[in-house]
């Protein structure tokens, strides 16, 4: 190991400017003349515009002025585009409702912006919206999958029968009915995944500059792929030439996914701006982010598992509904296809699976990607079957699992559902897991718990995520709109100091460390000589951006074969320095060498002789150090592993306390274990609050229920505990630095665990079935409920 | 028109009524290290410290302040060198996008300073009123212990 290179837990450099509070987050920028938008947005679920009064609002102090959707419509800004395209079982298109920036004749979600007001302060914009007559009409909304496919149901768009966007199929239905057909158990559950709000602590923010004199747009967002933003902008929304829109995202607090799309927010600032020839600044309430940014999850299904009588898994059918809400998110329709049907295969070997997935529309915020997107929901409705398949045919939950595990020797293994996993060792990692959690002390424990008047449950998840997306001419099979490689550039400076520009953004992943890390390992240069740049378009040529646990494999792969090109060329310069064959050069640990023998160039003597080029091979060779890479991924990666939970709970009360977390996950080769470990904490918080806690909650009109953290319960310090985390490592196959993916672990793997854990609690009570989250009020409900 | 010492330095400036704390601190005296995560006194990314004392600025009116002695995180740092607390966010990895991280340092602060040696469970119930997305707190619990086991040693 390299100091400060691969596998050093190399402290945060990006830590001391949040330390010092000198961090520089979208709403800290404050621009000369600088103006402020406020959204006033509908509280209806449904409801037809049928007039829009301004006159009192213009005359309020400070107004500049004031946008409704027909302005939006007069200017032709196109509408929010879908990035993925999916096709009906009978090969049709999905449903592409219009998703303007602003609503027009109709409201359909509770949160659905109609009126923009711009005003010299952000609190006489509020006070003027308050002043805007707007005369609804309410119709009857639609917010739960079960009442938006019912007949008879209110539509969210004429063009979508049924409120179905699509339904879509994957897998050998014919192969799969007759595994079912020669199975001796088979095994059915019906489940929930909770909708859940993203909350990354930074609230949403935008500002739009345009500059009449070089016709130039500036966007400072709150983006984690401004390269994407910029493109969109440029090609469906904004409708301007790429080259004079800059798109910057300078330091972004957290995203979760959330921070992918394109929002109507963006746009609109940029367009303001344009009209009013002033900067517009508009930066969300936590309110208001509850009802605008895009939600995640909302699944129901129903599974059904076929074994043979030596509990072999023979065959999996799933149906699923998956809630789009009222518009298609950029990402949305890939989640609940490409990005969990496919999945559903897991860490086991199941010789045939068909999966039908339906995406629906109701009332409600769009669902795009959270932490996890579509995986978690695969993870939690497998295990939770496989789980449920144990119980039934009374064989141990570990061993069902490891029984029916894909073994080491199968890899490469191709799924039923189109992926083809490159590496893993689930028993490894099932084994790294249950020693680091004492498993065979666990009866133990719970009678001591029993002693306390509590009661333990264990719960176990073995899980698999794809990450690293993806295969661009794969995904444009698959529907995708763009392509999904990543882009760096390497620049060494005259000096031997080197700066790297990647498309990946950071927002708490700390690239600024890890990226800088791959450098010191590969190029031998010190770490303090290394800088790593991100979020600005005007100085990276190209970005796809960070979601899906893709910045390592994906963005560090583009900066790693970007210095494949800078060895390469030195290798040229260094050949013709010390006169000898190219292929005698070697570099390692920062010095070009001829093999064999004591002569040699430091990476600082090539860097200068780059850029001071007396001694050069200049027919041949131009002058300079600096390489951009594209690199496009050959498939997925797939980290997976095993999560354990210990749960005690009170039965009078129905709280569950999470006691003993231990996972042992295989993410591939490790840059930096300490910011490993702090990925997998940050999901398990998640992952334990959606089991737990977090739940979006609509009335059946589609009245958001919990639009404040007084009603969104998100996990505090003192409902965690410490988390165990080991790894096992089977490095990736196909990308140069053998990395998988850690940011969605957690939030995939654990869910089910906990809630395996409470089942598990409460099944001497009788109780044999709960929904996500289990609070205490459901917990205890059912515990009564079972009670004969 | 009120006047207040924010990080040692006096201000006498003129506020509506209605002018939060925190707006005072970011807009006006452009001191942006405080952040806003919510509008419900929630999530704790606006504390700072009012007379010695950890406050959610977005709870307070700038009137209220009048006359007092605030520190923000601008301000805790001394000539350069990071105080204790944060030195062990740093060492601990307990931050990780940097949001809540101003909020969650002054509000530890305040916690060893009443209490010199918490427990786990201590720091964990003190920290309550501060929501953090992205560390799952299990490091933010450790670099709490640690600062103040360091602050105790008095490094400082």
């Amino acid at each position: 190991m390299t100091a400060g290179g691969i596998g050093s837990p190399v402290k945060r450099r990006e830590d001391r400017r949040f330390l010092l509070g000198k961090g520089q987050y979208t709403d800290d920028i404050q621009l000369p003349d600088q103006t402020h938008a406020y959204l006033l947005r509908s509280h209806h679920a449904s409801a037809r515009i049928a007039s829009i009064d301004l006159t009192a609002a213009r005359q309020a102090p400070g107004v500049v002025a004031i946008l409704t959707g027909e302005d939006v419509a007069a200017d032709q800004l196109g509408g929010l585009p879908a990035g993925w395209l999916i096709k009906n079982k009978d090969g049709s298109n999905m449903v592409e409702p219009p998703h303007p920036a602003l609503a027009i004749g109709k409201v359909r979600h509770v949160g659905d912006p109609v009126v923009m007001v711009v005003a010299e302060t952000r609190t006489q914009a509020r006070e003027a919206a308050q002043l805007v007559e707007i005369d609804y009409e309410p119709l009857q909304g639609v917010a739960h999958l079960p009442q938006a496919v019912a007949s008879g149901a209110p539509q969210v768009w004429d063009e979508a029968p049924g409120n179905v966007c699509y339904d879509w199929h994957i897998g050998d239905s014919t192969a799969t009915d007759a595994a079912f057909a020669r199975a001796k158990h088979v095994v059915k559950i019906d489940l929930t995944n909770n909708r859940l709000i993203p909350n990354p602590m930074e609230p949403r923010s935008a500002i739009g500059h345009y500059e009449d004199a070089s016709e130039h747009y500036t966007l400072y967002t709150t983006s984690q792929n401004p390269h994407l933003i910029r493109l969109l902008l440029g090609a469906f929304t904004l409708k301007v030439p790429e080259h004079k829109i800059r798109v910057f995202a300078p330091d972004v607090g957290g995203g979760f996914g959330s921070k992918i799309y394109h929002y109507a927010e963006e746009l609109l600032v940029l367009w303001a701006s344009r009209r009013i020839g002033r900067p517009v600044k508009w930066t969300s309430d936590r309110n208001e982010a509850f009802m605008s940014d895009a939600h995640g999850r909302d699944h129901v299904s129903h599974a059904e598992l076929a074994l043979d009588e030596r509990a072999r898994f023979l065959g999996l059918r799933v149906d699923t509904l998956a809630n789009m809400g009222a518009y298609l998110s950029t990402f949305a329709p890939c989640i609940p296809t490409y990005l969990y049907a496919t999945l559903l295969s897991g860490p086991y070997a199941i010789p045939a699976i068909y999966v039908e997935v339906k995406a629906i529309f109701t009332h409600t915020v769009p669902v795009d990607a959270y932490r996890g997107a579509g995986r978690p929901e695969a993870a939690y409705l497998l295990e939770r079957l496989v789980d449920k398949a144990a119980r039934q045919l009374g064989i141990d939950r570990v061993e069902i699992r490891r029984e029916n595990f894909i073994k080491p020797e199968q890899f490469p293994y191709q799924t039923p559902v189109a992926l083809q996993y490159d590496t893993g060792n689930y028993h490894a990692t099932l084994d790294l897991a249950l020693k680091s959690i004492d498993y065979p002390g666990y009866a133990a424990r719970k009678k001591a718990s029993a002693s306390r008047g509590k009661l333990r449950g264990f719960g176990i998840s073995t899980y698999i995520e794809a990450c690293g997306l993806a295969p661009s001419a794969v995904a444009g099979v698959l529907g995708a709109r763009a392509g999904l490689y990543e882009a760096a550039t390497v620049r060494v400076n005259p000096t031997g100091n080197v700066v790297v520009f990647t498309g990946s953004h950071s927002h708490g992943q700390g690239h600024e460390t890890t990226f800088a890390q791959l450098v010191v390992e590969r190029l031998g240069v010190p770490i303090e000589s290394v800088e790593v740049v991100h979020g600005d378009t005007d100085r990276i040529p190209f970005g796809m951006g960070t979601y899906g646990s893709r910045s390592a494999s994906v963005g560090g792969s583009a900066v790693f074969k970007a210095m494949e090109k800078i060895i390469d060329k030195g290798k040229k310069i260094a050949a013709h320095m010390l006169e000898a064959k190219l292929a005698d050069i070697e570099f390692s640990d920062g010095s070009f060498r001829v093999a064999g023998t004591d002569r040699a160039k430091a990476f600082g003597e090539i860097a200068f002789a780059a850029y001071v080029p007396h001694n050069y091979p200049l027919e041949t060779l131009e002058p300079g150090l600096e390489e951009t890479a594209f690199y496009d991924p050959g498939n997925f990666t797939f980290p997976g592993g095993c999560h354990l939970v210990e749960v005690e709970v009170d039965p009078d009360t129905g709280l569950v306390a999470v006691v003993d977390v231990a996972i042992a996950d295989d993410v591939g080769v490790i840059i930096n274990p300490m910011i490993v470990d702090g990925q997998a904490h940050g999901g398990l918080a998640q992952g334990i609050g959606q089991a737990l806690w977090e739940e979006c909650l609509y009335d059946d009109d589609g009245q958001l229920l919990t639009g404040s953290y007084m009603n969104y319960c998100m996990p505090r310090a003192a409902d965690l505990p410490m988390f165990k985390v080991g790894n096992h490592a089977t490095p990736c196959t196909h990308n140069p630095l053998g990395v998988k993916g850690v940011g969605e672990v957690g939030a995939i793997g654990v869910p089910p665990a906990v809630i395996n854990a409470v089942l598990d609690a409460l099944e001497p009570l009788g109780v044999k079935h709960i929904d996500m989250p289990a609070t205490p009020e459901k917990v205890w409900r059912a515990i009564r409920e079972a009670r004969p | 028109m009120i006047t207040v010492k924010v990080n040692k330095r006096s201000h006498t400036v003129e506020v509506e009524p209605r002018t939060l704390l925190v707006e005072l601190l970011r807009d006006q005296l452009r001191l942006t290290g405080t952040h806003v995560g919510c509008d419900t006194s929630q999530c704790g990314a606006c504390v700072v410290h009012v007379n010695g004392k950890s406050v959610k600025s977005c709870t307070m009116l700038a009137v209220e302040a009048d006359g007092a002695d605030i520190t923000t995180i601008e301000g805790v740092a001394e000539g350069g060198k990071m105080h204790p607390m944060q030195a062990a966010f740093q060492e601990h990895h307990g931050l990780q996008c940097g949001f809540c991280t101003p909020g969650m340092v002054m509000s530890a602060i305040d916690l060893v300073r009443r209490n010199a040696s918490p427990s786990e469970t201590e720091v964990r119930h003190w920290l309550e009123g501060n929501i953090c997305r992205c560390t799952g707190y299990h490091n933010i619990v450790k670099a709490v212990l640690s600062a103040a086991e360091t602050i105790r040693g008095g490094s400082r």
